[in-house]
């Protein structure tokens, strides 16, 4: 499960909406869940989320994202400095459901968090969240608890 | 010659939650054959049944991507700090609209 505090949730709705008809991403940090590093059912919370331009050309964007992997190495050293990791990725479907795709799946890498905010005609909808499966087969889906 | 190997999230897993690893390796492709020798691990996820690095697996030495520098026969300074880079990338069902 992952704990996203109301503010975070409103924000990756935000840069879902400002980013329509295209897809949003950034990047969540918060601390390492639990002494041995998490594990496929552990609980984290977000502390961070670091928004991250879209690094697909033109009219790709409205169905794939890319994170520039210099934005990568930078929010990482964010993080460390801040005693954080990075805990997962987000991004938006624009009017497609919140649900990963077979590219979203072959793209993953395991630990992370994959939440996943609908976009449909301009307005968030429904957030998810995702976590690769330890033989890289499925998505799993987490739960999301939004505190108060 | 030593350098400092700093290990993202999602693939410290195969390195007992190991960070930042000193190796010795005067290439990026002698530092990564000796994390893979100390984790084995964590090989199959570096690097293909070719020997060539993952699609998803990038590499900076310093600020410097090693695409841009000679690969894998990029030079390394002692006391350099190398980064691996998860490529993170998805998106929608459907194929990506053409440019």
């Amino acid at each position: 499960m992952i704990i996203l505090p109301a503010d975070m949730d409103a924000l990756i709705r935000s840069e879902g909406e400002r980013a329509y008809p295209y897809e949003c991403c950034g990047l969540i940090l918060g601390p390492l869940p639990g002494p041995s590093g998490g594990g496929p059912g552990d609980v984290r919370r977000a502390a961070r989320l670091v928004p991250l331009e879209n690094a697909r050309e033109g009219e790709k964007r409205r169905r794939r994202f890319h994170i520039d992997p210099l934005d990568f190495l930078r929010a990482e050293r964010e993080a460390v400095s801040a005693g954080l990791e990075i805990l997962g990725v987000y991004h938006s479907h624009p009017d497609h459901p919140a649900r990963p795709s077979d590219h979203d799946l072959r793209q993953a890498l395991p630990f992370y968090s994959y939440v996943i905010v609908a976009v449909e005609k301009g307005r968030a909808r429904e957030l998810t969240s995702w976590r690769l499966s330890a033989d890289r087969a499925t998505f799993g889906e987490e739960g999301v608890e939004i505190p108060g | 010659m030593a350098a400092n190997l700093l290990v993202p999230t999602a693939l410290r897993g195969f390195t007992d939650r190991q960070a930042e690893i000193a190796l010795e390796g005067g290439t990026v492709g002698a530092l990564l054959q000796a994390l893979v020798a100390r984790y084995p691990d964590i090989g199959p996820h570096l690097f293909d049944e070719q020997g060539g690095l993952r699609g998803f697996v990038n590499v900076f030495v310093g600020e410097a991507n090693i695409k841009g520098t000679g690969g894998l026969d990029t030079p390394v300074g002692d006391g350099a700090t190398v980064m691996v880079v998860p490529a993170i990338a998805g998106g929608a069902p459907g194929q990506a609209a053409p440019r």
